[in-house]
């Protein structure tokens, strides 16, 4: 129990809120790192994803890329990266958005291919082009997977993020390395705990998030439960 | 369903470790089984450290000696009460560090009152023989062209470079004594400081050699330092404690032994331990191999 009184002190000790490397520091850059990589990634996988999803075809490779991308360890990745590009926040970043892209990918094609094919025989019917049937009507049906596919990706980048740490001076990982390695325990599991509130916090907005889409989508909120958790 | 796909699994998985059992137990015997005479010689779970022992090993060997290699121990805490109580009769250790471990408060941070506090604080029936030039520290270093271009070879020089320098290194490096803390007190140097968590591993080389951090702490029998392009500084201070290869050994090895030993330990150059340890690491080469070339190349009985 000492541990998390140690944890807790420094989690409450004002010195650690004020100048260089102070907890509001890490937290902006630990955030910005997320947003940025999740705005890569989603720019990479989402276009990608929804071409699949519509086509209907081209998934099955998807799904082998997505499913042996998601074993890369990421720290091995970052190690590789950062002797191509060197030490900063390029390696960290580049590493995050390939562990980014599967859960995006997937969520996807998987979001827009499973629209119900009757659904979209009927829009092809009166009229709509292809363009205006992803926009209007598979997009809309998908989104609550789409962002289920985002919300994955997001709890697993907020908490690699901490890696970012391993070759730049930036994200809360910062206290975790340093405490791991001065036996500042306190700093270690404050620091810890500061990242799963994070976690927390951000999967506390997808699930309003999703309630909101759901409702919206007006989809059996059955089916895009278990299809959520296939993800 | 599930009770059968687990069953082989958990048929393996006990199979696995009654394997283990029988290894580790074979490795055990191995050891009381030794006849009174044989000189049993351990050497730390560490590439370099087992390349010295079998060193140790081959040459007494050589020399006739009945000789019992358990080596890659593991870490300090393990191994040291091992020597104490005579399961083991030389051990190639580290001046500093063993140092630090029979004595957390010495105050001895340079290679000759190391040594000699060390061969007071060894237990009595221990014997610290002659340590080797050749260490294996940290040591704080820069590349050739940067060392050439401001003239820099030792800590205190960096006080006159005119650019501002940053430091690589593990985090916990920023707040340690020898950090930019210690670089400041002892050397009048001001570095600022950017966290490279792989222990001056290749990582904070290429980060040296890309100029993104211009002083890094790696060791000094690294074998980045067999290509050249990196140099160590010149500690004068004190700033890491000295860690001289030095070996320990029991009453057990004779005059003549100690001999052989002592003379190995003055073979032993810093750029002949680089050479080795670039052997294990670049070539992957076997530590028996290594020790036979280089007692070939450095005769010593």
């Amino acid at each position: 129990m000492s541990l998390w009184n140690e944890a807790l002190a420094w989690l409450l000790d004002p010195v650690t809120y004020t100048g260089e490397g102070s907890i509001p520091q890490r937290f902006a850059q630990h955030i910005a790192i997320t947003l940025g990589v999740l705005a890569v990634a989603a720019v990479i996988a989402l276009p990608i994803g929804v071409l699949i999803g519509h086509r209907r075809s081209g998934g099955g490779v998807v799904v082998v890329l997505a499913g042996a991308a998601r074993a890369i360890p990421t720290l091995g990745l970052l190690t590789l990266l950062g002797l191509g590009i060197g030490i900063g926040l390029g390696a960290p970043v580049v590493a995050l958005v390939i562990l980014a892209i599967p859960p995006l990918l997937t969520g996807a094609y998987s979001g827009i291919g499973s629209t119900d094919p009757a659904t979209i025989d009927a829009a092809r019917a009166i009229g709509l082009s292809e363009w205006q049937i992803v926009r209007s009507v598979e997009l809309p049906l998908a989104a609550p997977i789409i962002v289920g596919g985002l919300r994955s990706a997001t709890l697993q980048v907020v908490a690699t993020a901490t890696l970012a740490a391993y070759t730049a001076d930036a994200g809360l990982g910062r206290f975790i390395f340093a405490g791991l390695k001065t036996r500042d325990y306190g700093e270690l599991i404050g620091g810890s705990v500061l990242v799963i509130a994070l976690a927390l916090v951000l999967d506390a907005c997808f699930a309003l998030a999703l309630r909101v889409l759901n409702r919206r989508s007006h989809a059996p909120s059955s089916t895009a439960r278990s299809e959520e958790r296939s993800i | 369903m599930k009770i059968t796909r687990i069953a082989p699994l958990a048929a393996g998985v006990a199979v696995a470790v009654a394997l283990a059992g029988c290894s580790s137990a074979g490795s055990l015997e191995g050891g009381s089984d030794s006849t009174s005479d044989t000189i049993v010689i351990g050497s730390q779970d560490y590439y370099s450290s087992e390349i010295i022992a079998e060193i140790y090993a081959q040459a007494l060997e050589n020399a006739d000696y009945a000789v019992e290699r358990d080596f890659r121990i593991g870490q300090r805490e393990v191994y040291v009460s091992e020597i104490e109580d005579g399961s083991i009769d030389l051990f190639p250790e580290y001046t500093g560090p063993l140092l630090s471990y029979w004595e957390p408060d010495t105050a001895a941070r340079k290679s000759d009152a190391v040594y000699d506090a060390l061969v007071a604080a060894a237990p009595e029936r221990l014997n610290v023989l002659d340590q080797s030039s050749a260490t294996d520290q940290n040591s704080y270093v820069v590349t050739r062209e940067f060392s050439e271009k401001y003239s820099v070879t030792s800590i205190g020089d960096l006080a006159t470079v005119p650019v501002p320098i940053t430091l690589g290194g593990n985090s916990e490096g920023e707040t340690r004594p020898d950090g930019p803390i210690g670089l400041k007190s002892e050397y009048g140097v001001t570095v600022a400081f950017t966290p490279i968590e792989d222990g001056g591993g290749p990582l904070t080389q290429k980060a040296l050699r890309d100029d993104s951090i211009q002083l890094a702490i790696i060791y000094t029998a690294d074998p980045a330092f067999g290509s050249g392009d990196l140099v160590p500084l010149a500690d004068p201070e004190g700033l890491f404690l000295a860690s001289n290869v030095v070996p320990i050994a029991s009453d057990k090895l004779d005059a003549a032994a100690v001999k052989i030993v002592n003379a190995i330990s003055a073979a032993l150059t810093p750029e002949g331990l680089v050479a080795l340890n670039a052997q294990s690491v670049d070539d992957q080469s076997p530590a028996a191999t290594i020790a036979t070339e280089w007692l070939e190349a450095n005769p010593v009985d």
